[in-house]
């Protein structure tokens, strides 16, 4: 019997040794490398202008952002719209900036949301491109908003007031801090555009 | 005394082998199956507007998308391959598991942790990585089963040593070896230890192990020893099978940064992932030709012999997805076809087209044997095939062709409801595809049960007259 037919063979070279060998050189010194230029990062320190009039400190901004990025994960945001733009394809004509590694290094994207779909579109630079009732409308019904979506609604992150009224609850206004974050301070350059719905 | 067995898989002596516990593990394999299935269905009806349950927040269509992949990898394939495994290692090494009732155990937390995991996605606790949604509090649950599994299958095969191993023996000893390192790298590293770009680089990696070092090598290592058990042939070459054993085993584990091609990760992991995935094709060939080559000794068995139609309509999806592969990973191709339907139509053509068809064939093979019957119907078995097969090659072809389109209209920078509007028809046709499947399995499920009515009726049967002998 040769080595690689044996049980140590097996076990030891295919087993462990090329698996950790992967691990270590595509997954470990690519993600320590990333990491050692671009430290990680906590949470936005200043609640930004726009958003003062919902959050008056930091503190409370910070845990809607986390709130809104929880509610992103559960409810499967992330597999109908992606985090990143490419640099092919016209994406940063379509989005914005292309996408850098630093930008993913905050507390924010632990783990990271890139996102391998696009049922809807990108929203790595989502942040001011429709104001705050759009987002609240467009998440009750997107149909609102968009006729022809296919995109679910959320109906639960709502309230209805004692007059009946529908209006956004905590966890919808987490959401919308949550998404007028993404790609925030990089809204800029997008260009020449042919005019988007 | 116990002796080590030479590596002839032969259909008789069924002592080391527990039949109940493998019974159980492709009874959930189908019960999965439906889930999956019900799933799939349900989230496809969202793109044509027509969901069952809108406004209805523990069935919302992104819950239940998750629920579908999770289903899928941790249930159904898990499920089916893990009854396999506890089939083929006491089977070929001649020794049980280290411990029967440990089985039972690991059997009874496993599932219950992916029924946890249905019930805590649907109720809005996933984990925010792909294809590790399982909640954060069960991952440690499933990472330690996992571990019982392999410490309790890898015990035989160690015992067994002395003698060399048929193939199938490598596949799985390397694949028992790799599944918790793979789990613990891809669901803990991600979440504690490297965020953001770091962590892509990781997650990446864990989306295709959990297919390429867990899926891959059980359903090899199946195919293997099922081919030859069920023709009645030998295996056209030893030598095939170790150069496709020891390329899978050096280009799978490379091919990580492949599922993130053009994102921030650095651009030289991205390049080695896309030399390393083109690479597989020496694994894939090997395989494909050995299979093939083992099946051309008596092509006929394709009509006559009803598992081996399974196997063979498998291994073509597997050489299908895995020439797709070579073209969808170039750069060019993904400026294209990333982010769009083509990679779902993918992910479907060798999930299900490939191993769930390996699967499927182990079933109609195994569960009449254990049970001393033949299958009900071979006519109900032969819709399910051919619907299946149908349904899944539609899929296949209509969701190409919705990726290319759909990647497309998104460069030539048309508003993104364009190509939503655009894919309408190739939505439509996924959903019938999907009917269709759904319809195919409903028989398989149904021919199952009926084989195991009949069973039951046979055992009663000659229960009175005279003491049941040894099912073979």
């Amino acid at each position: 019997m040769k080595i690689i037919e044996k049980f140590s063979g097996v076990f030891l070279i295919a087993g462990l040794f090329l698996l950790l060998g992967a691990m270590l050189s595509l997954g470990i010194v690519p993600a320590m490398m990333v990491d050692r230029v671009h430290p990680q990062q906590g949470l936005p320190l200043e609640v930004p202008e726009d958003q003062r009039i919902h959050y008056a400190s930091a503190k409370e901004y910070q845990a809607a952002l986390l709130l809104g990025r929880d509610i992103y994960v559960a409810e499967g945001c992330w597999h109908c719209h992606s985090q990143y733009v490419r640099p092919v394809a016209n994406e940063n004509l379509q989005y914005g900036p292309v996408s850098t590694p630093g930008e993913y290094q905050t507390a924010l994207h632990r783990p990271q949301l890139l996102g391998t779909r696009r049922v809807g579109p990108d929203l790595s630079r989502e942040a001011g491109k429709k104001s705050d009732d759009w987002h609240y409308a467009h998440l009750y019904d997107p149909r609102f908003t968009v006729p022809d979506s296919v995109m679910p609604g959320y109906p639960w992150l709502f309230e209805r007031n004692a007059d009946g009224q529908i209006l956004p609850g905590p966890k919808a206004k987490a959401l919308v801090a949550y998404l007028q974050n993404l790609g925030r301070g990089m809204e800029t350059d997008v260009g020449d555009l042919p005019p988007r719905e | 005394m116990e002796v080590a067995q030479a590596p002839s898989p032969s259909p008789t002596d069924n002592q080391p082998v527990d039949h109940a516990l493998v019974t159980a593990y492709f009874v959930a394999f189908l019960g999965y199956l439906i889930v999956t299935l019900l799933a799939g269905l349900s989230y496809s009806l969202q793109f044509l507007q027509k969901y069952p349950f809108p406004g209805v927040e523990l069935l919302s269509p992104g819950r239940v998308r998750m629920v579908h992949t999770m289903s899928v990898a941790y249930g159904m394939l898990a499920s089916g391959l893990f009854g396999i495994v506890s089939y083929i290692v006491p089977k070929l090494t001649g020794f049980p598991v280290l411990s029967r009732k440990l089985a039972w155990w690991l059997y009874g937390i496993y599932n219950a942790a992916v029924l946890a995991t249905v019930a805590m996605i649907l109720g809005g606790h996933a984990q925010g990585l792909e294809w590790a949604e399982t909640p954060k509090i069960l991952d440690p649950f499933i990472a330690l089963t996992v571990v019982g599994i392999v410490v309790n299958n890898i015990t035989p095969i160690w015992r067994a040593r002395a003698e060399p191993y048929y193939v199938s023996l490598w596949y799985i000893l390397a694949a028992l070896i790799w599944t918790p390192l793979v789990y613990v790298f891809g669901n803990f590293l991600p979440e504690y230890v490297f965020g953001g770009t770091a962590g892509a680089a990781i997650s990446s990696m864990y989306i295709h192990d959990l297919v390429g070092l867990f899926v891959t090598p059980l359903g090899i290592a199946s195919v293997y020893y099922l081919l030859p058990v069920a023709m009645r042939v030998p295996l056209y070459s030893h030598a095939l099978s170790i150069i496709g054993f020891w390329g899978l085993a050096f280009f799978y584990p490379l091919n990580s940064a492949h599922h993130y091609l053009y994102s921030p990760i650095p651009m030289w992991a991205q390049y080695a992932s896309i030399v390393a995935s083109i690479g597989v094709h020496v694994v894939v060939y090997t395989v494909v030709f050995n299979i093939f080559a083992t099946l051309a000794s008596d092509w006929k068995q394709l009509v006559t012999n009803f598992p081996v139609r399974w196997i063979f309509m498998g291994t073509l999806a597997y050489l299908i997805t895995c020439i797709q592969c070579a073209v969808q990973v170039t750069l060019a191709a993904q400026e294209i076809i990333h982010f769009t339907d083509w990679v779902v139509g993918h992910a479907h053509f060798v999930l299900f087209g490939t191993f769930t068809f390996w699967i499927t064939a182990w079933v109609y093979w195994l569960l009449p044997r254990i049970w001393g019957t033949p299958i009900y119907s071979l006519s109900l078995g032969r819709w399910h095939f051919w619907l299946a097969t149908l349904g899944i090659c539609i899929m296949q072809i209509d969701l190409l062709a919705a990726g290319v389109m759909q990647g497309y209209l998104w460069k030539s920078l048309a508003p993104f409801i364009d190509s939503v509007r655009a894919s309408m028809p190739f939505w439509w046709t996924r959903t019938f595809s999907g009917i269709l499947i759904l319809v195919g399995e409903s028989c398989f499920i149904l021919n199952i049960y009926l084989t195991w009515q009949a069973s039951r009726e046979r055992r009663a049967a000659a229960a009175n007259l005279q003491p049941s002998g040894a099912t073979s």
